[in-house]
């Protein structure tokens, strides 16, 4: 098995690699991590004319705070936030949800941008940039913006970047104090595919009321899924297994749209979703109260 | 037109210089051009382990990089744990000690897996060992004397 020929870039300098951008646009692909395009080259899915590598651009690979946010270069590997203690001390949920994604040896090589480009509805990243409200900022030779998670991720496999950008770093707010969190998933072996997963975040305010609530789903439609009005019928309430149930069969029933594959069909998906959506709530309250 | 590169890497403390076509897994590279034929070659698309390389000392899966991108690093096989045939690596002595294989064409993978994953948790529990070796697929096992060869590789490496 070999990938098809291409040309390749490897631009030491995020100037360089956004020249070749603009010069390849439409013909060139990122390679990042390469943990998810690379199997597709391999399998002749994917035949880039340009390959452009952005392994050497250093100043791609950090993850710092600022002010009330993380700041994480697209090129920050997979690993290096499972163990960051920033990360876990701002953005809990993201730290715990970071050993679900495949394994070591992918997450040694896999970065947060390259899964995100690659908007796998499966995948656990997509989710967490929504839960957590994230901002990404795309570059290219002619400028900068920056997109909010949820305008980010355009269909499967698709996303808001133009041909000739690049994301280029992750904007994270920290969490917000008395919010509790929780990331649960069901795959038929540690590693694989989830069957579906859930990342639930909830703020309470200082009465001990549900201010907001999120609840984004994976693998259960052509993106990651923000089931906003199951997450809606929590704000404002005061949590009971009442509440958490009605929230759960919402999101579960109405919400999210799970396509079934060979392991599962789309009624197992639901019932999953509204099962992992009770169980994570209640670790997402009990934290939250643990979190002042 | 095919382009060559000229590349520079140093596998098992050894340097080699080699041109190739951008397109070659660092998989394929290592057996092929420098006929180091420990590491195996599986499913070529990063789900089966047995590729499982250290770079700058930490696992990776070789067929999921080209071999360009190696250029000006380290790399360890499996050719590199053992001294000689009869001064194994501890961790393959227990491999050997415990049965923990049967073919052996994915234990070159899982040697790999587990060099940096004992350094990392010396006194691992059997959940954090199967944990561990979930990214490396095994047909004739059953993976049981495979934890119990990880059990004694670390008792003896502690």
């Amino acid at each position: 098995m070999k990938p098809a020929p291409f040309e390749y870039h490897a631009p030491d300098s995020l100037e360089q690699a956004l020249g070749l951008m603009n010069e390849y646009a439409g013909e060139a692909k990122i390679l990042a991590g390469g943990q998810s395009l690379v199997p597709a080259m391999n399998f002749r899915i994917v035949q880039p004319g340009v390959l452009i590598d952005l392994n050497r651009v250093q100043e791609l690979s950090y993850i710092r705070q600022e002010g009330n946010v993380m700041r994480v270069g697209a090129m920050a590997r997979e690993r290096d936030l499972e163990f960051d203690s920033a990360i876990a001390d701002r953005t809990p949920l993201l730290a715990e949800a970071m050993p679900f994604i495949a394994h070591p040896q992918i997450r040694n090589r896999g970065t947060i941008g390259g899964s995100l480009v690659n908007a796998d509805p499966a995948a656990e990243l997509p989710v967490l940039m929504l839960a957590l409200s994230a901002r990404l900022k795309a570059k290219s030779a002619s400028g900068e913006r920056w997109i909010d998670a949820q305008d980010f991720f355009a269909g499967m496999f698709t996303t808001a970047l133009a041909p000739d950008e690049i994301l280029v770093e992750i904007e994270l707010p920290f969490m917000a104090p008395r919010t509790g969190w929780s990331f649960m998933e069901v795959a038929p072996r540690a590693g694989d595919y989830a069957l579906m997963g859930v990342a639930a975040l909830v703020t309470f305010d200082e009465n001990g009321k549900c201010q907001t609530a999120k609840l984004v789903y994976l693998n259960a439609g052509d993106g990651p899924v923000d089931a906003k009005e199951a997450a809606g019928m929590l704000a404002g309430e005061m949590l009971n297994d009442t509440s958490i149930e009605s929230a759960a069969a919402v999101a579960s029933e109405k919400e999210i749209t799970p396509f079934g594959n060979v392991h599962t069909s789309p009624e197992f998906q639901r019932h999953l979703a509204n099962v992992l959506t009770g169980k994570a709530l209640k670790q997402a309250i009990q934290r939250a109260g643990e979190r002042p | 037109m095919t382009q060559s590169i000229s590349i520079t890497i140093t596998v098992n403390e050894k340097e080699y210089k080699r041109e190739v076509e951008p397109r070659l897994l660092l998989s394929d590279f290592l057996r092929h051009e420098l006929g180091l034929t420990g590491t195996h070659v599986g499913c070529e698309h990063g789900v089966c382990g047995a590729c499982t390389i250290l770079l700058e000392g930490e696992s990776v899966r070789a067929c999921l990089l080209f071999a360009v991108q190696a250029d000006g690093h380290q790399i360890t096989t499996v050719e590199g744990l053992a001294k000689d045939k009869d001064d194994l690596h501890p961790l393959q002595q227990s491999f050997w000690d415990a049965h923990g294989l049967q073919c052996g064409y994915c234990t070159p993978g899982i040697l790999m897996t587990l060099i940096p994953f004992l350094k990392q948790n010396p006194n691992p529990t059997e959940d954090d060992i199967r944990h561990a070796l979930s990214g490396n697929l095994c047909r004739c096992t059953g993976y049981q004397h495979i934890v119990d060869a990880v059990r004694l590789a670390a008792e003896r490496l502690r």
